[in-house]
């Protein structure tokens, strides 16, 4: 809401020098928030007068223009030009250059005279044009930054002005007034008026607030008036679409007429442009009462006016010249014809006033919240109405704001009033508050007097009376807002001042410190770090390709996955249901910046929809629902496990003398993902694997020793990485976090520490090519029995001396007794045990 | 390189003269020699088998015995003290060998390559854990929550009206489809109502996570961003009590001198509510109070949907965006750098903030 200062000034007392920062300064205090700040002079500077054209020679130019050379009197006759500086002539006659032709010798007109400076920086000076010295500019309304016409110079008869020649044109345009922008609450739809934020004004500073309806004088009662029906059969939430409807008709209007000058600079600083009078005034007096108001032609009017929902199927034409298909929820204002607008949404193109409209009705209803915030949704309408009406309109000010319309077009217009009117409608019922007296105290932590109580409340316009051991308050019809205690508290203390709540530490009872799950993630996110990988933070949004690649093993399935309603784009449309394709993005935009080693991380969550989707209904707000709709709330929520994540491409460290750095391959993915396993207390169990994101071959599948599939990692497919434009055998890893932090143990049993000699054996065993390592190893250490430590696989070989499709695996067994040195035979018999084990599942021979 | 005249008559073992010139001349040659292989020289050609000092030795087995001894005396006293001169000339030379050696070795250390890298935390991420310390600190406890949630969880439980254009401000993702009721949460507000739902009064929590608005991307908004809200519900909390708590944390963060303000302002889930300001003394364009949070004391109507009696328990709750803390706090211009993962951005502050 944009607070023209001149405006505030009509109805609270604002220091005559103050800024619209002072007076947002001000405003702030009491909770309306500082925007911006519109001010002309900020970009626009005098001298800027009126002057009157004497003479117009024309003169044709070689290219085909023609131009006017004038003689322009910027003083009265016979007075003495006061300003001086470089351009001004002293005689009060300025010679000026012009290339527009609507105006006349006679017109009074703007002239900028040399030191003036325009919007856009144009600094005004005499200079030498078309053969003469041309001393200033006659100016356009574009030229001022007060309008977008620019068909030519303003013409000041033309806007209904005959000012004295040399007048401050600035003054004469309002172009000294400033506004204050001010972001205001969706609780406090009072204040899009200049009548709220003058009454918040006054609350912020002390003075004294003259109230806006005051000043109209509105008859005790209105009657045979137009004929008005409120008849809606379908009201939402049980409360009716329009509880109130005043009109009042107009005679005589002559709609031609130019809007004043003080007038459209307000709508100016108040961010509306100026349209017709009728509209000009119509939107005046929204802005300063908040009652959005209507004018139809009169005579286009068929019949009475009802009040009522849209039947299916009926259509109407808005002011934008759009044809709309209505909602049978829809609260409509018609008359025989049919609609002829959308209730506190758009007015009808077809009764909508004109140049040749003569008699004007005027509406200024009460519509309910939800009934105009739906209709404003269902078509896309937002209006200055629709945002009021929404929020809500104070039922007691649409006569009033009626009354000042009907004022405006009598003494602007030139239009005679009907004195008969119509006011149909029931007032809603006042809400009355009990207020406890020590309750506000309570709850805010001061120690309010009675007087402050009271004053607050009396204040923001509630009529407060005394019950034994507190107060009943009756809201002011301006403010939905105050429908309980906790709502009236916050009242006095903004109104005594937030600034004055001193502060308390309270004491929260002894707490666990962060969860186990809390401090397992902090634990594997910090190793991933501290192995040298870089943690990034990606969007979720993803393409359903994405999903379909990275989210599932088996190629050409489809992953099941959320796609969003309204995504920012249609191409990342769908949650993630693997962290990759984002760390890739990533990666690539790193790439495309010049960094290609990279190795990177992410731990996030992805979205797993299951069976059950949401749940068709909502429970209503300020109850506990059930037990068993609880459930279903929670279990409608999709699983969204933590998962880890990382990329790494390039080299792992940058290449300086005396090193060589390595490329990451896709033992760094196994290797990295076995940290975040080990950290954790988890050993996780590697098997070959296929996923359609991995190379074929060179993927491994990550297990726990229930045989619970956690996770891939390796080399990314060749042909995903080329479609990615990703740098070939980048690596990557994925884990289900969330699983591996259920693995871990709750209490880690100590092992014991044999100090006995230890008997270290090596063999080298000859099995198949496809014959995992690991799974030797596992037979191995099963074969070995008790005595085995530890095993470790130290060498692959194939070549010259192994036969063709064998390998060569050299393991080293590290034997050690609890009770005693083992002997020599002992430690070999353990590994001839071993090597059997190996021999008789995979045929392994010794080398 | 000194060394014995071939055909040199051998000198006789009795003549003192003879034999001190064969010494001082292989002392000499001794002192000469300037490498450990030049001294293994001097010592084959001084004290060699065909030295002259050795030949004369070999002499004395052919002298009268009477003349033995003096022979004797006088050849062990020279070969002494070319032994002598032997090994202190050794001692010499390895020592000057050995540094040497250790000179030759010398490296330039400034061109030592890095050989690992140092990863990093991302500073939101390591922020969030700032913020969560700060308040494990207090007693408070963690709570999180999913990130797709019920509508009920984000809106209605916490005093969104159906209708009220409170919810249009929100600009909230819905997941498909709209009859599911499903969204991103827009807020981590609904950590809280589930807070109240699962945990035993009194609670103290505080709920840190992602949060989603349809904003675009640009310097100062994103569609994907982290708050940390928090919740106390409690006997006889009032405003004062948020204000300390908030107070106490904001020194925390930006230590002891840290000023706050409330201001009113609005949300559905607060009454009284208001608008948290922090004190910035090193903002550009000079000191200047920046919006930091909202906060207020939890509406009743809110504690009834979790079921708690507000006649008997009152509460406050705040919210903080840790995007926007950052960005005052460590001077961070541009939201993209946070959004974009560029690895400098990260890398810079490693795993502090």
């Amino acid at each position: 809401m944009r607070i023209p200062l001149s405006w505030l000034r009509e109805f609270a007392q604002v220091p005559a020098g103050a800024t619209a920062e002072d007076v947002m300064a001000e405003l702030v205090k009491v909770g309306l928030e500082e925007e911006a700040v519109h001010r002309p002079t900020d970009t626009l500077q005098g001298p800027i007068v009126v002057g009157q054209v004497l003479s117009i020679v024309k003169e044709p130019q070689t290219n085909g223009k023609t131009i006017n050379w004038c003689q322009v009197r910027v003083v009265p006759e016979g007075r003495q030009q006061t300003l001086t500086g470089e351009g001004i002539d002293p005689s009060g006659v300025q010679g000026i250059i012009c290339g527009a032709h609507n105006f006349v010798e006679g017109d009074k007109v703007v002239v900028t005279l040399p030191g003036a400076v325009l919007p856009g920086d144009f600094h005004i000076s005499a200079r030498k044009t078309y053969g003469h010295l041309s001393a200033g500019m006659i100016a356009s309304v574009r030229e001022l930054g007060i309008g977008e016409d620019h068909d030519g110079i303003l013409v000041l008869s033309r806007v209904g002005l005959d000012p004295e020649i040399g007048t401050d044109a600035m003054e004469l345009l309002g172009l000294y007034d400033q506004a204050a922008e001010i972001n205001v609450t969706p609780d406090r739809s009072y204040c899009f008026s200049i009548r709220g934020v003058a009454r918040e004004y006054a609350h912020a500073t002390g003075t004294v607030f003259t109230d806006p309806v005051s000043k109209v004088r509105v008859p005790e009662a209105l009657s045979g008036g137009y004929g008005v029906k409120l008849n809606d059969d379908a009201p939402i939430y049980g409360k009716p679409g329009c509880d109130r409807f005043v009109a009042r008709t107009v005679r005589g209007v002559d709609a031609t007429r130019p809007t004043p000058p003080w007038m459209t600079s307000r709508l100016r600083l108040a961010g509306i442009r100026s349209i017709s009078l009728p509209v000009d005034i119509s939107n005046y007096v929204m802005l300063e009462l908040g009652q959005p108001n209507h004018c139809y032609d009169l005579d286009k009017l068929a019949g009475d006016i009802v009040v009522r929902r849209a039947t299916a199927g009926e259509k109407i034409t808005t002011l934008d010249d759009k044809e709309r298909t209505l909602d049978v929820e829809d609260l409509l204002i018609t008359d025989e014809s049919g609609p002829i607008g959308i209730a506190g949404v758009m007015g009808g193109a077809h009764t909508e006033v004109s140049d040749a409209t003569t008699n004007v009705l005027v509406e200024a209803a009460h519509f309910d919240e939800v009934s105009i915030a739906r209709a404003r949704r269902r078509h896309k309408l937002p209006s200055e109405a629709s945002k009021r009406f929404e929020r809500g309109v104070d039922w007691q000010v649409a006569d009033v704001a009626a009354q000042r319309v009907v004022d405006l077009l009598v003494e602007l217009a030139g239009g005679t009033a009907d004195e008969a009117g119509t006011d149909v409608g029931t007032a809603p019922d006042a809400v009355t508050i009990e207020l406890p007296a020590e309750y506000a105290a309570a709850r805010i932590g001061i120690d309010f007097t009675e007087e402050q109580i009271l004053t607050s409340l009396e204040d923001l316009g509630a009529v407060v009376g005394a019950t034994g051991n507190g107060y009943t308050v009756t809201a002011p019809s301006w403010r939905h807002d105050l429908e309980t205690k906790d709502d009236l508290t916050e009242e006095i203390a903004r109104l005594v001042g937030y600034d004055k709540i001193p502060a308390t530490l309270p004491v929260a009872p002894p707490g666990r410190g962060l969860s186990r799950v809390q401090q397992q993630r902090r634990r594997m996110i910090q190793a991933l770090a501290d192995a040298g990988l870089t943690e990034v933070l990606a969007y979720p949004f993803v393409s359903k390709a994405a999903n379909d690649t990275f989210g599932v093993p088996a190629e050409g399935a489809e992953r099941k996955a959320l796609k969003l309603a309204n995504p920012i784009s249609e191409e990342h449309g769908f949650l993630r249901t693997s962290i990759l394709p984002g760390l890739i993005e990533v990666a690539k935009r790193n790439h495309s910046r010049g960094f290609r080693d990279l190795a990177l991380f992410e731990a996030g969550l992805v979205f797993l929809p299951g069976d059950q989707l949401g749940t068709a209904a909502i429970p209503p707000l300020g109850v506990k629902p059930s037990d068993e709709v609880l459930d279903g709330l929670y279990d409608g929520v999709p699983d969204q496990p933590l998962h880890l994540a990382a990329v790494l491409t390039g080299h792992d460290s940058p290449a300086a003398p005396a090193h060589t750095p390595r490329a990451w391959d896709w033992a760094d993915a196994v290797d990295i993902a076995r940290i975040a396993g080990d950290v954790l207390g988890v050993e996780l169990l590697v098997a070959q694997g296929r996923h359609q994101a991995f190379h074929p071959g060179r993927a491994a599948q990550l297990e726990l020793r229930t045989g619970e599939v956690v996770g891939y990692a390796g080399e990314l497919h060749p042909k995903l990485l080329a479609a990615y434009d990703m740098p070939a055998r980048s690596v990557a890893l994925e884990l289900n976090a969330d699983a591996l932090f259920e693995a871990a143990a709750d209490v880690i049993v100590a092992r014991h520490i044999s100090t006995y000699p230890v008997a270290t054996q090596d063999v080298a065993l000859v099995v198949p090519q496809d014959v995992p390592a690991e799974e030797v190893l596992t037979a191995l250490r099963e074969g070995a029995g008790e005595l085995l430590e530890d095993v470790a696989l130290f060498d692959v070989y194939s070549g010259k001396g192994i036969a063709e499709g064998k390998k060569s695996l050299a393991f080293s067994l590290r034997f050690r007794a609890n009770d005693r040195t083992l002997t020599a035979d002992e430690a070999s018999a353990a590994r001839e045990g071993a090597v059997a084990a190996a021999h008789e599942r995979f045929g392994a021979m010794q080398r | 390189m000194t060394e014995t005249l071939p055909g040199a008559a051998v000198p006789n073992p009795l003549d003192e003269a003879a034999i001190t010139a064969a010494v001082d001349q292989a002392v000499a040659a001794i002192a000469a020699a300037a490498t450990l292989d030049e001294l293994k020289a001097v010592r084959l050609a001084h004290t060699g088998e065909k030295s002259a000092l050795s030949l004369a030795n070999r002499e004395i087995g052919a002298l009268p015995k009477d003349q033995k001894a003096a022979a004797g005396k006088l050849m062990g006293a020279s070969r002494g003290r070319v032994n002598k001169a032997l090994a202190d000339r050794t001692v010499e030379l390895e020592a000057e060998n050995d540094a040497r050696i250790l000179v030759e070795e010398t490296v330039d250390v400034t061109a030592a390559p890095r050989r690992r890298r140092a990863g990093a935390r991302h500073p939101l991420s390591t922020l969030q854990d700032r913020v969560a310390d700060i308040f494990v600190g207090m007693g408070w406890e963690i709570a999180e929550g999913p990130e797709v949630e019920s509508e009920w969880f984000n809106f209605d439980a916490l005093n969104f009206k159906p209708d009220h254009p409170a919810r249009d401000m929100q600009d909230t993702f819905f997941v498909e489809p709209p009859e599911a009721h499903l969204l991103m949460r827009t807020h981590t507000s609904p950590v809280q109502v589930r807070s109240m739902l699962e945990r035993e009064l009194p609670i103290y929590v505080l709920c840190p996570g992602k949060v989603f608005r349809t904003d675009e991307l640009d310097a100062t908004h994103t569609p994907v961003f982290h708050q940390f809200e928090g919740l106390a519900i409690d006997k006889k909390l009032s405003m004062a009590d948020l204000r300390g708590t908030l107070e106490h944390f904001a020194r925390q963060m930006f230590g002891a001198e840290a000023q706050i303000r409330l201001r009113p302002n609005y949300f559905p889930f607060t009454e009284p509510s208001a608008e948290l300001d922090i004190w910035h003394p090193g903002a550009k364009g000079g000191p200047s109070w920046i919006e930091w949070g909202g906060c207020g004391m939890v509406n009743a109507n809110v504690l009834r949907a979790a079921g708690i009696d507000p006649d008997v328990y009152s509460g406050f709750a705040f919210g903080m965006g840790i995007e926007r803390t950052l960005m005052f706090r460590n001077e961070v211009g541009d939201m993209r750098d946070m959004i974009e993962g560029d690895v400098r951005f990260s890398e810079h502050f490693g795993m502090e903030i």
